[in-house]
Formats: structure tokens, sequence, C-alpha cells
């Protein structure tokens, strides 16, 4: 009897131990760091792209609108194929769009948005990647929704599309 | 004379502290850099990784060590900026009660089931 028992025990705890794994299995092995509940933006002070002087995050968020954060870089192939998406949001009146060069060469960046367009209201410079881990990137393209309370309400990792686009405008309306 | 080799001495010994305090900051950022998980390429801690993310949280953690602050600050810095996630060493909170508790209660439970065996067999 004693002996049945302890059989018992241990083929339940194995089934448990493989039901466990076994839905493991079927987890995506790739963390996405979550927005925390309406995070603030970080404050910083950067290198104005086009001006060549630092200015700061207060002074780039100033304004009562929704701002668009989308880090990107002239050496990244999947900012150049979220770049028409960019360009078609840059027409939204109710949104400014903020590029966060991402440890790039001035001149390939300064190429890149000559040849491509300039969706961006401003872009800032970051040479050593700081500003974008202050954001909680953590790689290129990184795309974060900003509201008119200066909080971070959307983050989207990975190259902008079509759906994402839908939905950005959904968030801005 | 005299005053130039207290000089000199004073010279060697500024150099001797701040070569001292190098290796303390860099053993420092070696110890920090091994407990945080580089999130884009799993499995690796950041001490370990090559990738653009794991440089430019080195280079972080070198700047936030330089300027002065301490091991467990720049671990709130980065759970803040990341989640708990990122360190190796998950806190205590009641999300991981579990997990710290249940290793010290299944050391407590073999032990009692091992005891009352030996005492039985006496």
């Amino acid at each position: 009897m004693k002996n049945k028992l302890t059989l018992l025990i241990i083929i339940t705890l194995l089934g448990f131990c493989f039901i466990v794994f076994y839905k493991g299995l079927n987890n995506s092995n790739f963390y996405t760091p979550e927005i925390v509940s309406k995070k603030n933006i970080p404050s910083f002070e950067a290198k104005d792209f086009n001006l060549n002087i630092f200015i700061n995050s207060k002074k780039i968020f100033e304004e009562d609108i929704f701002y668009i954060v989308n880090i990107w870089a002239s050496w990244c192939v999947p900012c150049i194929e979220e770049h028409p998406f960019l360009m078609t949001l840059s027409k939204n009146k109710s949104v400014k769009l903020i590029g966060l060069n991402y440890r790039d060469k001035l001149n390939n960046a300064k190429k890149f948005i000559n040849e491509l367009g300039n969706p961006y209201s401003q872009i800032i410079i970051d040479k050593d990647g700081s500003v974008s881990i202050e954001f909680g990137a953590y790689g290129v393209p990184e795309t974060f929704v900003v509201d008119k309370n200066k909080k971070i309400v959307k983050k989207f990792v990975g190259p902008i599309n079509e759906e994402i686009l839908s939905e950005i405008e959904l968030i801005i309306k | 004379m005299k005053i130039l080799k207290i000089f000199i001495i004073v010279f060697l010994s500024s150099g001797f502290f701040e070569l001292k305090s190098d290796e303390k900051n860099s053993e420092l950022a070696s110890k920090i850099l091994k407990n945080v998980r580089c999130l884009i390429c799993q499995g690796q801690s950041v001490y370990d990784s090559e990738s653009e993310f794991a440089s430019t949280i080195k280079l972080i953690v070198n700047k936030k060590i330089n300027e002065g602050f301490k091991e467990d600050s720049i671990y709130e810095f980065l759970r803040e900026k990341y989640g708990d996630w990122i360190i190796y060493e998950p806190k205590l909170t009641k999300n991981t009660y579990i997990l710290w508790l249940l290793p010290l209660l299944l050391f407590l439970i073999g032990g009692a089931i091992i005891y009352k065996n030996l005492k039985i067999k006496k």
C-alpha cells in the first residue's frame, strides 16, 4: 500500500513536470520588455542632427501633442523597410516624429535621409546608444508612442508595417 | 632636493592609487555585466556578448561606475528600463517567493525525512 502511494506521488510529480515543460516549449523564447503602465519619457540631453547643438529632452517634447520616437540607423536594413510607413505617418498633423539616430556615422545617416526622404520633425544623434537605453530600447528599429502627458504609451519592437501603422494611427486619433 | 623627493613620492603614489581604483572599477563592471542578461542574444550575459545592445550596456555600466553609482543602483536603473528579467539574480518579491523559498522548503522536508529514517533504523 505504502509503495503504491509512493509510486503514485512520483508519477504525479513527473506528470506535473512534463506538463510544465511541454507548455514551456510552446512559449516564445524571445523576450520583449513590457511597457510598465505608462512610463514617463526619460530626461536627456543630445546633439541635434541638423543644428549640431545640444538640446534638452524638455525642449524636444515641449508641445501638447502626440510624439512618435523612432530609433533608426543607416546601417539597419529593416529601417529601410519601415521608412515608407514613417513617411506616411509624417503627413499626420496631430503627431510629431522624432528620429533617434542610433550609433551611426553622420555622413551615412545624412545620405540615408537624402535618398529616402525625411519623415522626422527633429532628429537627435545617439552616438553611443545611451539615449536609446534611457528609453528602454535594445535595438533598431524601435518605435515609441508618447502621449500628450509625455508618457510612453506604446512600444513597437522591429520595423513598422501596415498593421503597426494602423495601430499607431488609432492611438493618436 | 627634499621637496623634489616628496613631490616624486606623492606623484607616484597618486598614480598607484588611480591604477588601483581603475582596477576596482573594472572588477565591479565585470561583476555587474556577468549578472546582466543580453536581451537579444538569449542565454548569454552582456559580459560574454559582442552584440550592439551588449556593447551599449557595457558602456553605460562603465559610465555609471565612473560617475560613482553603486552596484545596486546600477541594477535598479537596468530593472527600471528593462524589467526584472535583465538581471540574472531575481529580487525577492511576491512573484518570486516560490522561487526563493521552494529549495529551502524541499531541503527542510528532505532533511526531516532523512532524520526520521535514521531514527527508525537506530
